[in-house]
């Protein structure tokens, strides 16, 4: 599998996280997205016209949403990082893969304002994204009360891969998380999976942990 | 308190290959300037309608509030023709721009907060370097620094003893030249370039010329928006918002010892828009 990748992408850090939790190993194709803007030009705009990135291609499939990445990855070698069959399980899971686009708009669009000098209306996106944060803290919030640390049913799926890296990358676009204890602990517990990755702006947890990628170097 | 020292400093606000005809609104210590391109085709930046002096060098557009009364800094080593010259792009950051240049500074971080790249948690050892003021160039240097690190380079294979020597030629510059993995006995030149947009906040255009045969201008900069950004997450939540010069204030270790020379040069030189000078 090749992924068309950017080092400070949260959304190419989403599948190239899932792969590491799974074990996956993926071929990275490093993308000059700033200050080259590499997405926007003929080679990869004939593959993903979208002109966005992460691109997952995988013999003949080519992938340009993280979430149908997310979902494919998960298929092919991970099953139990996906819903079950239970209907509550997979309306909740398409809901949070959903509403991760909210996420990327928002809060990525008011990071991409604050930190790469790109335009935007910051004030909006920041209101957006607080909103969109608030909302996530009561879901979470009521989850912890019936016992539950994920988004959808007993444990980790992708669903909780898509919402992370921008809610952790929040303070980016100059948007706080200390309002949301159960986000916080929500975070902790992705960040201690076993094979967690971590990217610029989101710490693995430090307690000397070797870094699953080092010895692919 | 005056700005001037600083404000007859060399700045960096823009890419050279960026620059338009439209311009780019932007900000220099507080002042609205715009960066682009005259009727000509020649790069400008205008403030307020009065037209700043330039300096086209090291792929950035330089300029200046007041009166520089020497020229830009120049680094002969990156003149080499066989070198790869990789500009990194923007990066904006809330913090002090001296900040920004004394954390680029600092070794002691590197296994914290690039850890299994820069430097390693069970390898946290700064051994003893030498900092100096030359006196001719007015500039401080920090040579001799040894460490050891992961992943040095986008061309280092795997760990080695990295040698530093760090130079500050401009209040908000500074030089980085590092053990070369592919050509040893040559130096890899890493720039930090720093435009003060307020006290509390800057623009950081990251600079490289390198010896590379084999990764890719987009490795290069990955690597380098990597480490970079590893940092801002840091630098943003660094308290005081300003540089501390008052010696009160913090007690350093001997690790610190590039960043004492950095911080009494500024404060020698009058250098202290981001600066905090007394303890609140």
């Amino acid at each position: 599998m090749i992924l068309y990748d950017y080092i400070l992408s949260p959304s190419c850090y989403k599948v190239r996280l899932l792969a590491s939790l799974l074990g996956v190993k993926l071929e990275l194709r490093a993308v000059d997205f700033h200050p080259g803007r590499e997405h926007k030009g003929d080679e990869l705009l004939a593959l993903n016209p979208a002109g966005s990135i992460p691109i997952l291609v995988d013999g003949e499939d080519v992938l340009t949403e993280s979430a149908a990445i997310l979902s494919y990855i998960a298929a092919k070698h991970g099953q139990n990082w996906l819903a079950t069959s239970d209907a509550g399980e997979v309306g909740a899971q398409q809901q949070w893969l959903s509403f991760s686009h909210r996420l990327t708009s928002a809060l990525g669009g008011a990071r991409l304002v604050e930190m790469l000098h790109f335009p935007g209306d910051l004030a909006a996106l920041q209101e957006a994204g607080i909103a969109a944060l608030r909302e996530l803290e009561a879901a979470l919030f009521a989850r912890r009360l019936t016992g539950q640390t994920f988004l959808v049913g007993d444990r980790i799926t992708i669903a909780d891969i898509a919402c992370f890296p921008y809610v952790a990358l929040a303070p980016d676009g100059s948007v706080s998380l200390d309002p949301y204890a159960s986000i916080r602990i929500w975070m902790r517990a992705i960040r201690a999976q076993p094979r967690f990755i971590e990217m610029p702006g989101i710490h693995r947890l430090h307690e000397l942990a070797p870094d699953p990628l080092a010895g692919d170097a | 308190m005056s700005d001037q020292a600083m404000r007859d400093a060399w700045f960096p606000v823009g890419l050279l290959s960026g620059l338009t005809r439209a311009g780019t609104a932007s900000m220099l210590m507080g002042e609205d300037i715009t960066v682009g391109l005259d009727d000509t085709g020649a790069p400008s930046v205008d403030c307020g309608g009065r037209k700043l002096p330039t300096v086209e060098r090291f792929g950035h557009l330089w300029t200046s509030l007041g009166a520089p009364e020497k020229d830009l800094f120049t680094i002969p080593e990156a003149d080499h023709p066989e070198r790869t010259l990789v500009d990194v792009g923007v990066v904006r950051v809330k913090c002090s721009p001296l900040r920004a240049v004394e954390n680029f500074l600092d070794i002691a971080h590197f296994p914290f907060v690039h850890t299994d790249i820069l430097g390693e948690e069970d390898h946290p050892e700064v051994n003893n370097y030498k900092v100096e003021v030359r006196k001719d160039e007015d500039e401080v240097w920090a040579t001799k620094v040894e460490f050891y690190q992961p992943q040095a380079a986008a061309s280092a294979g795997g760990g080695i003893i990295t040698e530093y020597m760090y130079r500050v030629p401009a209040p908000t510059c500074s030089v980085l030249y590092k053990t070369c993995p592919p050509r040893p006995g040559e130096w890899d030149v890493i720039c930090l370039f720093v435009q003060p947009l307020t006290e509390e906040l800057c623009d950081v255009w990251p600079w490289m010329a390198l010896f590379d045969d084999t990764s890719t201008i987009t490795d290069l900069i990955h690597f380098q928006q990597l480490i970079f950004l590893q940092d801002r997450s840091i630098l943003e939540n660094q308290i005081p918002k300003k540089l501390p010069l008052d010696p009160a204030l913090e007690t350093p270790t001997r690790a610190d010892l590039t960043s004492v020379a950095y911080r009494r040069w500024l404060k020698r030189h009058d250098y202290t828009y981001g600066a905090q000078l007394v303890a609140e």
